[in-house]
């Protein structure tokens, strides 16, 4: 192992880490809203996924141009699931979290029976865009474009974000009514309508995240699964209740990620994840940077 | 109220022995394998949703991953058997205590975190298991283990003529779940866990070792779970890893409990004897022509109930009994 392939795989490490968090903020942000965790993120996901791989085949639109489409049908889809079914859920007097846990996992159940149904099991792919199998090389560093384009993406959405939320009317409404949603009514704020942009614009920025891992991904049924696990991996490292902390567990899941490789069978890269996850709580009950 | 509660109890026996009685009858008037299998997986997801309950719904630690224990009991029972000629029964009860060990073990630094810390750490924790055994050449890596069958006997617990003495099995398993909860719910345990459940912290005041009363009830849970496990590789007779670690065994193995009522006594096997009769027809009836469609009725079904009875179905009866009862 040379010095070489410890910094490309870190690089590259670095780039994943990125889209991590981008999959993964959407999650937190619907959590610190309203300490609901979404089971069915990964499906959202998925369905983004799809979504860019069939304007790509019916209408030859890239990836990259149909990002802004594909997380504005997503921000709609959201709202959507906010209204007909989360919004019942956190009603519930009774077991709560296994409510909510349980609903929005059932909504994953029928998405991905929906997908296989209507978009069959097999895999997919969006075989040319303008991105596609392109690297760049930078001091003898190999960076994937499409890869590259998505950390890029990320930090802009991320840098939005924080825009968002600190400096605009409803940045503010989000941010009193996940402090306390009673007081908020009073004022005037329908708590609803917050929550239902909440869930739209987590949901937009999952759709961000399917429209670019579209580019360089297989795209089945199933392929939510296995990216929700680390996002909730990637929000609980980073804590609960802090959207930022999604970004910095994001790039930490991307680079142990790349160094677990390094050291063992490709197979096993996800036992460091989980491994440092662990740790970390063990240590900091909350998360990195998490309140709640 | 306390006579009330011992009245209540009493019944509770007498219904329970009731329907292990009619239950151990209806395989002489039910011939039907397939029928039969599927009557086995009921009473084996009743059972493990019975043992998931213990920890999840009565202590209140919402464990989704505890197809780590019954994947340990699954493999325990395996391996040491084809590699060693080890009878199953060894297996499953070894595998049971290897189980309540690791339980107690994980538990140690586990019960620390709340909410979805914990739930998380669970999911982790059977991932980062999943993943070993994937690829652990010794025990099969990611192809499993297919254990040799050699002839019908009790002594090897394997039979392929027959599925009546799995199906017995299966029912005493469920029973002895269902019995360890009923006993459990009016012993000191049962007490501490409601109030670890309801309340850390107020229970810990009230001398309430809350810590000790989290491993009582991880590794009560974890023995069992694995137990149901080293019967299912009895039953089958292929395991992988995947099928049996895999996260979605975590939830298929809670979903019983949640829908018929967590941390209620009769909820997990309500839920089981609704869910998994369902499961295998759709699956079977609308699975292979429809593609998925299988899958879209059963979360539909999930989401329905979830929202609509989030007490879970065992409500339904709960207040029929109080209406009559006036």
């Amino acid at each position: 192992m040379t010095a070489a392939t410890i910094i490309q795989s870190l690089a590259s490490g670095l780039l994943m880490g990125l889209l991590y968090g981008l999959i993964a903020v959407g999650l937190a942000l619907i959590f610190g809203l309203m300490d609901v965790v979404n089971f069915a993120h990964g499906e959202f996901l998925m369905i983004a996924m799809y979504a860019t791989f069939f304007l790509f085949a019916f209408f030859a639109i890239d990836p990259l141009l149909a990002a802004p489409l594909v997380a504005a049908a997503l921000f709609v889809f959201g709202a959507v699931v906010y209204l007909l079914i989360v919004r019942f859920a956190v009603r519930a007097k009774a077991n709560a979290g296994m409510v909510q846990i349980f609903s929005t996992f059932g909504l994953a159940i029928v998405m991905r029976g929906l997908a296989q149904f209507f978009f069959t099991p097999d895999y997919r792919s969006v075989t040319h865009s303008w991105l596609g199998g392109k690297t760049i090389s930078i001091s003898g560093i190999f960076l994937p474009v499409p890869q590259l384009v998505g950390a890029l993406v990320s930090i802009a959405a991320f840098g939005a974000l924080y825009f968002f939320i600190n400096r605009t009317d409803f940045g503010r409404a989000l941010e009193a009514t996940r402090e306390d949603a009673g007081a908020v009514a009073l004022v005037g704020i329908d708590k609803n309508k917050v929550f239902a942009l909440g869930w739209g614009l987590g949901a937009a920025l999952v759709g961000l995240a399917g429209a670019v891992m579209a580019m360089f991904f297989y795209i089945y049924p199933d392929v939510g699964a296995s990216f929700a696990l680390i996002a909730y991996v990637t929000v609980a490292l980073g804590g609960f209740g802090s959207v930022f902390g999604a970004f910095a567990g994001g790039i930490i899941v991307g680079l142990v990620e790349a160094s677990t490789a390094l050291i063992l069978p490709p197979s096993l890269k996800s036992v460091g994840i989980y491994a440092v996850y662990l740790l970390v709580v063990f240590i900091r009950p909350r998360g990195l940077f998490g309140s709640i | 109220m306390d006579t009330d509660f011992a009245q209540r109890r009493r019944r509770d026996l007498i219904v329970a022995a009731c329907f292990a009685v009619i239950a151990a009858l209806v395989p002489l008037f039910v011939k039907d394998v397939y029928v039969q299998n599927i009557m086995v997986l009921t009473l084996m997801y009743a059972a493990l949703s019975q043992s998931w309950n213990i920890l999840s719904g009565y202590c209140g630690q919402i464990s989704l991953g505890h197809a780590l224990y019954f994947g340990l009991g699954a493999y325990t029972t395996a391996l040491l058997f084809t590699k060693f000629g080890v009878l199953p029964w060894f297996g499953m009860l070894g595998g049971g205590l290897i189980s309540a060990v690791i339980a107690m073990a994980l538990g140690y630094p586990c019960f620390r975190l709340r909410g979805h810390y914990f739930v998380i750490a669970t999911i982790v924790i059977a991932e980062i298991a999943l993943l070993l055994f994937q690829n652990w050449n010794w025990a099969g890596a990611a192809l499993g283990i297919d254990i040799p069958v050699r002839h019908d006997s009790w002594l090897t617990f394997q039979f392929t003529r027959s599925k009546l003495p799995y199906f017995y099995f299966a029912l005493v398993l469920a029973c002895v779940a269902w019995l360890v909860t009923w006993w459990l719910e009016d012993s000191k345990w049962g007490y501490w866990w409601r109030a670890v459940k309801d309340n850390p912290d107020a229970a810990e005041s009230l001398g309430v070792v809350v810590f000790n009363s989290k491993m009582g009830a991880a590794a009560v849970s974890a023995f069992l779970t694995a137990v149901g496990g080293g019967f299912y590789a009895q039953f089958v007779s292929y395991i992988d890893p995947e099928s049996v670690i895999g996260f979605q065994f975590s939830l298929l193995m809670a979903l019983p409990a949640v829908v018929g009522g967590i941390g209620t006594l009769w909820g997990p096997v309500l839920g089981a004897v609704i869910l998994i009769p369902l499961t295998e027809l759709t699956r079977s009836f609308i699975g292979g022509s429809g593609r998925g469609v299988d899958l879209i009725v059963y979360g539909t079904l999930i989401v329905a109930i979830s929202l609509a009875r989030p007490e879970g179905l065992v409500g339904l009866f709960a207040r029929r009994r109080k209406e009559t009862a006036r």
